[in-house]
């Protein structure tokens, strides 16, 4: 006698699998990166030609490096989730395909920490 | 994966280019410049980070005429990936599908992109920058 309900046995059988996450990934990280792309471009306009002082002024206040900050995060987000269907895409030799993927998925956290880090140490002046 | 004997579907050459195609290729592009933005946006937060002098540097470099025109290229295709980005996200709510709002659309997206681009420069130049 099979216990499970219909529900349970339907679940990650559709065409879609565990596609949803990544879909649902790329939606919200969208949505947020329209108010934090404006966000940085008016930082960054206002810091053309700036001089180092001028740089730990603005990295110094709590409010653009937490800006800053989840900028990095939802921008790697999103560039690794988009990187990841072009390769999906394009890359159809199953092991270069993979390692493609790890090589991405790894260098956009690497990134994303870089500037983390680079942030924290402006705004924390270590 | 081998194709086999299963039909396949005709390839992208047997269709006429239409500036929907245009458009959707573009969004792909300028994905990819701004992950090459991703990298200068890295080096140079990296750099201020290292000390003043690193900092410097890579403000030079920002400011020379390389510097300049990759961030004119990366602020044109921020301004494009994102307004045809909100294009996709109406789609996504089952909108703006029909043919003739897919072609006034594309006009939007393409002239409000410009637009923003536009704009930024000139308040880059008007801060004396540059």
């Amino acid at each position: 006698m099979d216990m499970r309900s219909h529900l349970g046995r339907a679940r990650g059988l559709g065409s879609a699998k565990e596609g949803y996450d990544h879909w649902w990934g790329q939606r919200l990280t969208s949505i947020a990166m329209v108010p934090l792309s404006f966000w940085f471009v008016y930082s960054m306009v206002g810091l053309i030609g700036a001089d180092y002082e001028t740089l730990l002024a603005w990295a110094g206040t709590h409010g653009n490096a937490l800006m800053m900050v989840l900028f990095v995060m939802t921008l790697f987000h999103h560039l690794n989730a988009g990187v990841q269907v072009i390769i999906e895409d394009y890359v159809h030799t199953e092991w270069l395909k993979i390692a493609s993927l790890i090589v991405v998925k790894y260098g956009c956290i690497a990134l994303a920490l870089s500037c983390i880090i680079a942030v924290l140490r402006l705004a924390f002046g270590g | 994966m081998k194709a086999g004997n299963r039909p396949l579907s005709p390839h992208l050459e047997a269709y006429r280019m239409l500036p929907n195609m245009v458009l959707s290729i573009t969004h792909r592009f300028t994905g990819v410049g701004l992950g090459v933005g991703a990298l200068f946006l890295t080096y140079w937060l990296t750099a201020a980070a290292y000390g003043p002098e690193a900092f410097a540097r890579a403000q030079s470099l920002m400011g020379s005429w390389f510097g300049i025109l990759c961030l004119l290229g990366f602020s044109g295709c921020l301004f494009y990936h994102l307004c045809n980005g909100v294009r996709h996200l109406i789609w996504d709510t089952g909108r703006l599908l029909s043919k003739e709002e897919l072609k006034f659309s594309a006009f939007v997206t393409v002239g409000a992109a410009g637009a923003l681009t536009l704009i930024t420069w000139i308040a880059g130049f008007a801060m004396g920058g540059g």
